[in-house]
């Protein structure tokens, strides 16, 4: 059997988990499904539906919200109970977190971002380093596989099955499992205005841009389709722009329709958050540049000349 | 307050990977050698907090004997001293790293308020290690922070979501990860550089163990050429690009 954790915020499910149970029934075994905290049982029909033929409820009157260590504590219980052959869960910041959480409680070691799983003696993974630029062959040496699965390595698909069977079960907390839970939310700093992640056209600055005040013509030209900026790490680690429009490994990560990188060199971390956009426009000084083999179209020139024009054309051809 | 931060040093990156012939490393004969954007946040949010209170910031790495350049130049911003947990330059697994570094811990007389991770390392990113030392050290552990304010013997820490910002506390003692976007980190200053050479790197040995998560080989992720098409130099080729904008209905 593979037990499948499936993460929720207030019971509202992560499809990301969908992803992780569609990755788990590739290894030809029962799914079982794990929900931490009690209201994460309404995910009963979905869990069904993706495969999972039983749900496992975590309720504890110290799991209120999203706890963390409480949920590797009872993924511990599960497993000592259930026996599993592997613990499966999205590779997302709350799936690697928590699925390191029940590998330190059983020392034993864990596979993060699989892009493929085989169980075995060893157990085998692929799995992403650097930021997806690499991947490792690796053997698992432990009975019990934890790994969490590489989001984009696989769509979600459905089995259509009929709704899981609830088991609820009381997990043995300690007081230190609960000491760190969220505590209160708020909507962050968005202005009202598009995000980065939500964006369809992103208009994105360098190195190449010179200094803030470069971005005054790349904000103009995003206005004017319906965008937002986005920049590269130099950009924010010189205080140039807010982290909060950084793209890449260690930023975002955007998929929109349109993204233009005007005087961005396309270092490996800034592709890895950028490559998946529809259509790729690049604008730079240099015809060597790197990101020039992930763009669909390209300018070679000064994006301070580049980009003032092309506003003016496109409000031209507006009307 | 006495802080330590955990740092790793991995090869800087940026173009095209190349691997070692034996496909369990990438080449770096060519390349520079640096941390985390993750790491130098971490260290940058040592350095503030031992400014506005006091105390020590002391920086841990497990690594090749040459990873002490990677603590000199943390050193030069403002760290007091530094560990270096020394191996043979192979990378060691996420178990072995973390009980290397609990070992070292333990055997710090400084009695740590805060030990600050990276969110995840630059290389092999196993989103763990931290973890592990947390529950070795029987510490809270609040990870991915993104804004961190201690007070009154409390770690009030945020971390950014897609649907805004969630709110953690950790009693100290504690340990936090910290991501790329905490702060700006420092450029070492020429004073600072010079003091650097002169402060204590404590050099270690530690047992290495069988690894459990087993690296066999590295390979290239594929990516192939897109073939873009130029359309053109300059602003002349600006109406090419109004056009192609058109045709996908970007306005
Ligand atoms: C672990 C790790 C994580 C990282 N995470 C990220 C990340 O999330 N995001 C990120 O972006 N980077 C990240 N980086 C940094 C990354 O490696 C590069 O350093 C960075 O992306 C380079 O930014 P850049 O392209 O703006 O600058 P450069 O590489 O300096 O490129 C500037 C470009 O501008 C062009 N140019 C100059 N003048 C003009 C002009 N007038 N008009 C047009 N073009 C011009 C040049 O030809 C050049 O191609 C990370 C690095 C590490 C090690
Ligand atoms: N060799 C090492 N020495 C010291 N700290 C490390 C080492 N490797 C990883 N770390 C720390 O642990 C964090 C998480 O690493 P990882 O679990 O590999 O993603 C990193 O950001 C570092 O802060």
């Amino acid at each position: 059997m593979i037990l499948v954790l499936i993460d929720h915020d207030r019971g509202v499910i992560d499809p990301l988990s969908l992803r992780a149970l569609t990755a788990a029934r590739k290894l030809g075994q029962d799914i079982e499904a794990a929900v931490i905290g009690s209201d994460g049982a309404g995910l009963v029909a979905i869990a069904g539906e993706y495969g999972a033929k039983v749900l496992h409820v975590a309720a504890h009157s110290a799991i209120t919200d999203y706890t963390p260590m409480a949920s590797g504590r009872a993924l511990k219980d599960l497993v000592e109970k259930l026996k599993p052959a592997a613990v499966i869960a999205a590779g997302s910041p709350r799936g690697n977190e928590q699925l390191a959480h029940l590998a330190a409680f059983l020392d034993i070691p864990m596979a993060a971002e699989c892009s493929e799983i085989t169980l075995g003696n060893p157990h085998h993974v692929l799995r992403a380093r650097w930021a997806g630029n690499l991947i490792e062959s690796a053997n698992v040496h432990s009975d019990l596989l934890v790994a969490t699965v590489l989001s984009f390595s696989i769509e979600s698909e459905s089995v259509n099955g009929s709704p899981a069977s609830i088991v609820e079960f009381s997990p043995n907390l300690e007081p230190a499992d609960s000491v760190v839970k969220i505590l209160s939310r708020d909507s962050g700093e968005s202005k009202g205005g598009v995000t980065l992640s939500d964006a369809k056209v992103i208009v994105s600055g360098g190195r190449g841009v010179g200094g803030p005040d470069g971005f005054g013509n790349l904000e103009e030209l995003a206005a004017l389709l319906e965008g937002t900026v986005g920049c590269s790490r130099v950009v924010t680690s010189s205080g140039w722009r807010p982290h909060a429009e950084q793209v890449g490994q260690t930023g975002t990560k955007v998929a929109p329709d349109l993204y233009i990188a005007a005087g961005i060199s396309g270092a490996m971390q800034h592709i890895a958050g950028m490559k998946n956009s529809k259509t790729i426009v690049v604008i730079n000084t240099d015809p060597e540049a790197p990101i020039l083999r992930y763009a669909d179209y390209a300018i070679i020139g000064d994006l301070h000349q580049v980009i003032p024009a092309l506003t003016s054309a496109i409000r031209q051809a507006k009307g | 307050m006495d802080v330590l931060v955990c740092l790793k040093r991995v090869p800087l990156a940026g173009g095209t990977l190349i691997l070692t012939p034996d496909s369990r490393d990438i080449e770096t004969k060519h390349l520079g050698f640096g941390i985390s954007p993750h790491e130098e946040n971490a260290v940058e949010a040592g350095v503030q907090l031992v400014e506005q209170m006091g105390g020590t910031l002391t920086l841990l790495t497990l690594g090749p004997s040459d990873a002490e350049e990677q603590l000199r130049s943390q050193l030069a911003i403002g760290a007091t001293r530094a560990v270096l947990i020394e191996t043979d330059g192979q990378e060691w697994d996420p178990q072995g790293t973390a009980a290397a570094l609990v070992d070292a811990i333990n055997a710090e007389e400084t009695k740590f308020d805060l030990i600050i991770f990276g969110a995840e390392s630059a290389d092999s990113a196993g989103y763990q290690i931290h973890i592990r030392v947390a529950h070795a050290l029987n510490r809270p552990i609040v990870t991915n922070v993104k804004s961190m304010k201690i007070e009154n013997g409390v770690a009030s820490c945020e971390r950014v979501v897609t649907t805004g910002r969630e709110h953690y506390e950790a009693p100290l003692p504690a340990i936090v990860t910290v991501r790329d976007g905490l702060n700006i980190p420092r450029y070492p200053s020429v004073p600072g550089r010079m003091q650097a050479r002169k402060k204590i790197v404590d050099m270690k040995k530690a047992e290495p163990r069988v690894p459990k998560l087993e690296k066999v080989t590295l390979a290239l992720a594929p990516s192939k050429d897109k073939g873009a098409e130029i359309l053109g130099k300059g602003a002349e080729a600006v109406p090419a690009l109004v056009d192609v904008l058109k045709q996908i209905g970007a306005f």
